[in-house]
């Protein structure tokens, strides 16, 4: 049997000498019909550049082809030879044949065009639909994603829908007319983990159903395990290593698979959980950070003079404390209302409500600043114009202290700390790499002498094998200084290997929080189990997740609205679980977006 | 509607903010209308009679009280009356405004029907020669001051074809349609070739942007052609800071176009005022820069309805 899609030697370079600026050199792959291959590498692995070049997307990005074939098995049983093709062969096969979907739902559609008008031009290109015609067909496209009532949601905007619901949008685009491969780059990366897991559910459901193809381009080789048939690993513009799901993931052949295997922290339902520092085996029982009943609202305004409406409960309520040496996580999806726990306890938001205790014995010292951040983005965060030394002092200049030798001293110590060296003083954040630059984060909020450190997404936006070694640091560090992390994270693997206790945050509402190992093995709210459910894993192969069509819950609530006081069940020594109405979690106020 | 009655609640704010500066302002400028009328016989008048054309023109009393008095009037519908004229201001204004909103509106419907295709060309034909050359023009049309190109204009016309524009008495385009727009074409011509330029270098920039976005990824993938592309996807997107500009525009020239006027002798608001200024024509100074705040007050409000039905994310009246 011919494959469907037979990509041979490809090359593709960029700008106006492309054969000297190649960026894919000589890549080959087979796709058979109703297969999934899944093409996995790093940023900059060329794994994009080779999925645009298949439907030569790549010519509107400044690329070219300048070498190799991918030949194409049409509907009407000629073949083409799409990198030989011409724009005008190429319209009639895009959409139609091979359509794509891509990483960020929330700016690939046009904000000024209803979904409606969006997904009826699929129609009208390719099928000649129009009128009446398209618009019922636009329906049934938007039925097929499950987005629920389909006619009236055809009339709304981009911007009325989450990025989950436009991710469907996309799929119902793309999916329009039947094609038989679908590109999928990196479709679900800029969505929360239960969204991903939804997502994955749908492309695998609507592939059993229509029977195409699927390129699956993903920097996540977790993700691979629930949904490849076949895996091609690449590297530098290489295709390293290809073969069956089972084979790449269990015997990998080539040394960077098996690096890509073992950088990625991979999540093991508290298997993997920190052995060191657990609660109760140090000495010292007074807490670094106690946060009682926190509250975080704002306004919403409306009406002709600005009177407040409504508010939106960002935090609701959230008590937990901190000790000397303890790491404690909290997790939620976007929304969830852990940056702004994060950002309260700095005293960067303000709070409505609630009392923090800092400890004792932090307050009293001179010269210290008891709690300091670690923001997500190290690239954002750091000033482009000041040299290190300058970035280093100011949180001692800005707490009234001078830079002096003993400035100095802690400078070079901390920096040799973090892993840099004593000459980094005199240079810019340009001059450093994306871990680098996260690690100097970490000497600036140490330069205080803090007693807690809260790490907002600290690595999230640094690649894989990076994040291993900050993490490293991270728990070194904690050990060394006695440092109380507040670990703000969204990535369940991650917090594994650094938590010592987990909190799980849902609707601006702690509805978990205890022990790590004990929370990841034996989660007990029905959200801690579907977060839990949701990520994605390489030894959950082939695992189907249930499509679960419930909305997130608004968190704008009428005015003097107060939530039910919390009512606790627990579950062992340390783990508490919000008691949740019998009929499941029933949400409160449903909203669209 | 909360919007626009929020928006309308500020109106008489601004316009008295407006009136009260140019009372002001026009009073600080050395000479009065006595002296601005009769020249240097002026000093010839006795005390009494200065007093008595001081009392005829209002300007006896001290300019708060002069301003009540004005603001008073106003509230009466009455903007006072021109002395230079002898006919209540209000009169004076709606004798001219049409013929400046018309030069406005040719100008901008001259502007956009250039600019915009020009720079929609020049954005895909990115870095090729042809986007060189309508980057030139554009450059020199934004460079080029408007009367050079009004004087070349008429050089050309007259000297090269024998041509003469179309003077003398201006006629409405009530009374006489083809004789009025044979009139007006030039005048709109020249001035909307520098805000053709501004047109076109916007749309080109907003174009270039707009074609960059994901979302126009997106149509390529679903197979829609180039043309489709750029004239379904990416130009209404890109029609928002061309709405700007042109309203920033198109307000300018309702507070008329003094050089092109004075050139191409059209009886325009802007030759109104200058003439009004240089006679110390106090209320009429006054009538005409009220006349032209609001307008301009109408145009921003027109430009912010016209973005909210562009772009279904800007909701009005929400920060």
């Amino acid at each position: 049997m011919t494959a469907l899609l037979s990509v041979s030697g490809l090359r593709v370079g960029f700008g106006r000498d492309p054969q000297n600026h190649e960026i894919v050199h000589g890549v080959s792959f087979d796709l058979a019909a109703g297969e999934t291959l899944a093409v996995v590498g790093e940023s900059g692995s060329g794994k994009s550049v080779t999925a645009l070049s298949i439907n030569r997307l790549i010519d509107f990005g400044g690329g070219r082809i300048t070498g190799g074939s991918i030949v194409l098995q049409r509907t009407d049983g000629s073949s083409t030879d799409l990198a030989q093709a011409d724009e005008a062969q190429l319209t009639r096969i895009r959409g139609a044949e091979i359509s794509m979907i891509f990483q960020e739902p929330m700016t690939s559609l046009n904000p000024v065009l209803t979904i409606g008008t969006q997904i009826e031009e699929s129609f009208r290109l390719h099928r000649g639909l129009t009128g009446r015609q398209a618009k019922a067909a636009a329906r049934d496209a938007l039925d097929r994603v499950r987005i629920p009532d389909a006619a009236r949601r055809l009339k709304y905007n981009p911007n009325q829908l989450s990025g989950g619901m436009l991710q469907r949008v996309m799929i119902a685009i793309a999916l329009a007319c039947s094609p038989r491969i679908l590109i999928a780059d990196e479709p679900t990366t800029a969505l929360d983990v239960t969204v991903q897991a939804q997502i994955l559910a749908l492309l695998a459901e609507l592939k059993r159903e229509t029977g195409m193809s699927m390129i699956f381009i993903t920097h996540d080789i977790g993700l691979v395990a629930g949904i490849a048939d076949k895996v091609m690993v690449m590297q530098a513009g290489e295709a390293v290593e290809q073969g069956e799901l089972n084979q790449v993931l269990d015997d990998p052949q080539h040394a960077y698979t098996r690096h890509l295997l073992h950088a990625v922290p991979h999540f093991s339902s508290g298997r993997a959980t920190r052995i060191d520092g657990q609660r109760g085996t140090s000495a010292s029982t007074e807490p670094a950070l106690k946060v009682d009943g926190l509250v975080v609202r704002f306004p919403v305004k409306g009406g002709l003079f600005g009177r407040a409406t409504g508010a939106v409960h960002a935090v609701d309520g959230v008590d937990f404390d901190l000790l000397p040496g303890e790491t404690l996580a909290i997790v939620g999806e976007s929304g969830s209302g852990k940056s702004t726990t994060a950002r309260a306890v700095l005293g960067l938001e303000q709070s409505t409500r609630g009392a923090f205790t800092i400890g004792k014995a932090a307050a009293a010292a001179e010269g210290v600043r008891p709690m300091q951040m670690v923001f997500q983005n190290p690239y954002a965060s750091l000033n482009p114009r000041l040299t290190v030394q300058s970035i280093l002092a100011e949180p001692v200049i800005a707490s009234g202290g001078r830079t002096d030798a003993r400035t100095l001293s802690r400078m070079t110590k901390l920096l040799a700390r973090v892993g840099l060296t004593e000459d980094c003083l005199q240079r810019y954040p340009h001059e450093f790499s994306g871990g680098q630059r996260q690690r100097l984060c970490i000497a600036r909020a140490l330069m205080l002498n803090p007693s807690v450190v809260v790490l907002d997404e600290a690595v999230s936006a640094l690649d894989v094998s990076v994040q291993a070694d900050v993490l490293e640091l991270l728990v070194d560090l904690q050990q060394e200084f006695k440092l109380a992390y507040l670990f703000i994270s969204h990535d369940m693997a991650v917090v594994e290997r650094i938590a010592h206790r987990i909190a799980v945050i849902y609707a601006g509402q702690i509805v978990e929080i205890g022990e790590a190992a004990s929370v990841l093995a034996e989660p007990r709210h029905s959200y801690t189990r579907k977060l839990i459910a949701a990520v994605p894993a390489i030894d959950r192969r082939h695992e189907t997740f249930e499509i679960d069509m419930r909305q997130v819950p608004s968190l704008v609530r009428p005015l003097g609205f107060e939530p039910q006081p919390a009512d606790w069940q627990s579950f062992g020594p340390d783990h508490l679980a919000r008691t949740e109405a019998p009929d499941g979690a029933k949400p409160l106020v449903t909203d669209d977006a | 509607m909360n919007y626009l009655t929020g928006r309308l609640v500020t109106f008489p704010l601004v316009l008295l903010g407006v009136s009260l500066i140019v009372f002001i302002a026009i009073r600080l400028v050395p000479g009065d209308s006595i002296t601005a009328m009769l020249g240097t016989e002026a000093g010839l008048l006795t005390p009494k009679q200065r007093e008595a054309l001081a009392a005829y023109f209002g300007i006896d009393q001290p300019w708060f009280i002069q301003y009540w008095r004005w603001l008073y009037d106003l509230f009466h519908g009455d903007l006072g009356v021109s002395v230079t004229y002898g006919r209540p201001v209000l009169d004076v204004i709606l004798e001219r405004f049409p013929l400046t909103l018309e030069l406005a509106l040719l100008s901008m419907i001259v502007a956009l029907l250039v600019g915009v295709p020009a720079g929609v060309y020049a954005a895909t034909h990115n870095e090729q020669p042809s986007d060189l050359g309508v980057r030139i023009i554009a450059m020199v049309g934004q460079s080029t001051p408007n009367f050079v190109l009004g004087l070349v204009i008429i050089y050309i016309l007259s000297a090269g074809f024998g041509i003469l524009p179309v003077m003398g008495t201006f006629t409405s385009i009530w009374q006489d349609p083809l004789t009025n727009l044979s009139q007006m074409i030039l005048p709109a011509v020249t001035l909307g070739f520098a805000f053709a330029a501004s047109v076109t270098r916007i749309s080109r920039s907003a174009m270039l942007d707009i074609l960059k976005d994901d979302y126009v990824r997106t149509a390529r993938s679903k197979g829609a052609s180039s043309r489709a592309v750029i004239w379904r996807h990416a130009l209404p997107n890109a029609l928002i800071p061309v709405v700007t500009l042109s309203g920033i525009e198109f307000s300018y020239l309702l507070g008329g176009a003094v050089i092109v006027e004075q050139i191409f002798a059209l009886p325009g608001l802007g030759r109104l005022v200058l003439d009004a200024i240089l006679q110390r024509d106090y209320a009429l100074v006054q009538g005409t820069v009220l006349f032209i705040a609001f307008n301009v007050m109408v145009v921003n409000l027109l430009v912010d309805l016209a973005y909210a039905t562009l772009d279904p994310r800007i909701r009005l009246g929400e920060r």
